[in-house]
């Protein structure tokens, strides 16, 4: 498949990175290898086979819904970068 | 000065020595600090562990009940969980992150009496077969300091290799514990997929993450597995069947096995000929002793690792969004006060490359108009996997093969491609997309002059089996 610079950036964009172009040309070039190395799959004849979408026995493994504390206030906040002691801060999203 | 051989042996120690712990704890804080540059270690816990050492002492002298693993000295993989204790994934991003809570697996260790003496250096997120993708440097091969010790768990085959612990925890998603184990010479078991709990493990593909047990005996494997493994209220997807007593491998040698090997997977081209010479003379041999072993076919090897791929990538490219730079880790300042931007910054600057790729790989299968065509694709190559794994099982007790095509590789030395790098996971991957249990065993020695492994898998939570075998197939050796 070819990868452009359109989709590099449309999938920076969703993965929420940044590139600079020449991370972009570097990135290009891997994501091509990668994709035509995972395109191998389209030789595997899977009509009528279903996907497998969970591993592991657990079924509905259920229990009483009880009050419980998890962590408090302050460990919440211990590995932030910005708060006010109350919440989490981020830049201005609400604009007037 | 007493010098480690087992769990079983240490215990004796200890009964007869009323401060065994302390001085055991001062003594590998010694091996610690003499092999620093091997880099396994991102932090030691000396303080942590020497006061857990003195409570452990006393409670001797008081004549307490003592845990499974009392005194034991544990070091684990820097993905896991040790609350007021930092915890990194080997990333920039995380490079400040203090753990709130215990894992599971962490505080089953405390109530047991085990000593966590540090974090292990890893590939950053796991993601890695050389441990050489850290933020943090690389980590030697204690065996040869030019070769790499594997990975991603490197830090935690090294810490055990070179005798900085007694046993360790690491991750294994696509042979993460078993392939260092293998380049380092000790055991390394991944169990059943569900076996044990994933609360406090960091994620990376979280149907294929399962926690692992480095050391350098199988029965100190199955005691940890024993204690770490079982049900638990914070990981809806660990299995609620009970644990057998995997510390009791008293199965009669004379047991003979019926025994599977994949022939594609022995014919590989990327197979290292004299690590392909000693697996055909090992079975050989364990045919001499009577077990049955037999070839069977498995013409979808070469899909296993681009299923892998595609499944793998796309669950960490979903899990890794949570580090967003607000509720922890680094976060950088954003070039114009928006919101997306210091997401964008933060990311780019918090993850390493290898990393990135993998996110953006991940968000490629995901993406619209390509989801079916590989994400779904992949999750129904699993599917026949696994039904194909199921077959096997209900003829055969165990499936061997080798752990890795080659023994450890010089540092620096992997190819940039990254497609070459995911070839090394050729044979560990298959137990991580079916979940079935498997370990690498110190087996073998190549001319020159390294270990390598045998891989032993079982059927899904048949451990015991799994590890019975492993034991008598050491003693065979």
């Amino acid at each position: 498949m070819q990868v452009t610079n359109e989709m590099i950036n449309n999938l920076a964009h969703l993965s929420r990175l940044n590139f600079n172009e020449e991370q972009t040309q570097s990135i290009k070039a891997d994501l091509e290898k990668m994709i035509a190395f995972v395109e191998q799959l389209n030789e595997v004849n899977t009509t009528g086979v279903e996907p497998l979408l969970h591993m592991g026995d657990a079924v509905n493994v259920l229990r009483e819904d009880e009050i419980k504390g998890s962590i408090n206030r302050n460990e919440a906040l211990l590995n932030a970068s910005d708060t006010d002691g109350v919440f989490f801060k981020v830049p201005k999203v609400i604009k007037k | 000065m007493f010098s480690f051989t087992s769990i079983k042996n240490y215990h004796q120690f200890l009964a007869a020595n009323t401060n065994g712990c302390v001085a055991t704890v001062n003594n590998y804080l010694n091996i610690i600090k003499q092999k620093q540059h091997l880099n396994a270690f991102l932090e030691v816990f000396e303080t942590d562990a020497l006061q857990q050492a003195m409570l452990l002492d006393e409670k001797r002298k008081q004549g307490k009940p003592l845990g499974k693993l009392h005194g034991v000295i544990v070091a684990i993989k820097d993905v896991l969980c040790y609350k007021g204790h930092k915890v990194s994934a080997a990333s920039k991003i995380l490079e400040n992150y203090t753990a709130v809570y215990n894992a599971t697996a962490i505080e089953k260790l405390l109530k047991e009496d085990a000593i966590i003496i540090g974090r292990n250096n890893c590939d950053e997120f796991a993601m890695g077969s050389s441990n050489e993708n850290s933020a943090y440097g690389v980590v030697k091969n204690a065996l040869n300091e030019n070769l790499v010790p594997g990975g991603s768990s490197g830090g935690s085959a090294v810490a055990v290799q070179a005798g900085m612990c007694m046993v360790s925890l690491g991750s294994d998603t696509g042979g993460s514990v078993r392939q260092p184990a293998d380049f380092c010479g000790i055991v390394g078991l991944k169990p059943t997929y569900g076996r044990i709990s994933r609360y406090g493990l960091i994620a990376y593909a979280s149907s294929f993450d399962q926690i692992g047990i480095f050391a350098n005996n199988v029965e100190d494997v199955a005691l940890v597995l024993e204690t770490i493994a079982g049900a638990d209220e914070f990981d809806s997807t660990v299995s609620q069947q009970s644990i057998e007593e995997y510390s009791n491998l008293n199965t009669p040698s004379n047991k003979k096995y019926k025994i599977a090997y994949f022939k594609e997977m022995l014919e590989h081209d990327a197979l290292d000929s004299e690590i392909k010479n000693s697996i055909q003379q090992y079975i050989q041999q364990l045919k001499n002793d009577g077990h049955e072993v037999e070839a069977v076919d498995f013409d979808l090897l070469k899909y296993i690792v681009p299923t892998y791929y595609v499944l793998t990538t796309a669950e960490a490219s979903s899990n890794l969004s949570r580090f967003d730079g607000i509720k922890y880790g680094y976060r950088s300042t954003p070039t114009n006060n928006n919101l997306t931007d210091l997401y964008k910054n933060t990311r780019s600057k918090g993850f390493g490359k290898e990393v990135q790729r993998r996110i953006m790989l991940g968000t490629f299968v995901l993406s619209a108009g390509y989801y079916d065509a590989y994400f779904t694709k992949a999750q129904q190559v699993r599917n026949i996997l696994y039904t194909k794994t199921k077959e096997i099982f209900k003829t055969f007790d165990a499936v061997i093969a080798p752990t890795v095509p080659s023994t450890a590789f010089p540092i620096g030395s992997a190819s940039n491609n990254p497609v070459e790098m995911f070839l090394a996971d050729i044979y560990t991957v298959y137990a991580n997309l079916v979940g079935i249990p498997g370990i690498s065993i110190p087996l073998f020695k190549h001319s020159n002059g390294m270990p390598f492994g045998l891989q032993v898998m079982a059927n899904h939570f048949n451990e015991l089996t799994l590890l019975s075998l492993s034991k008598n197939m050491m003693e065979l050796k």
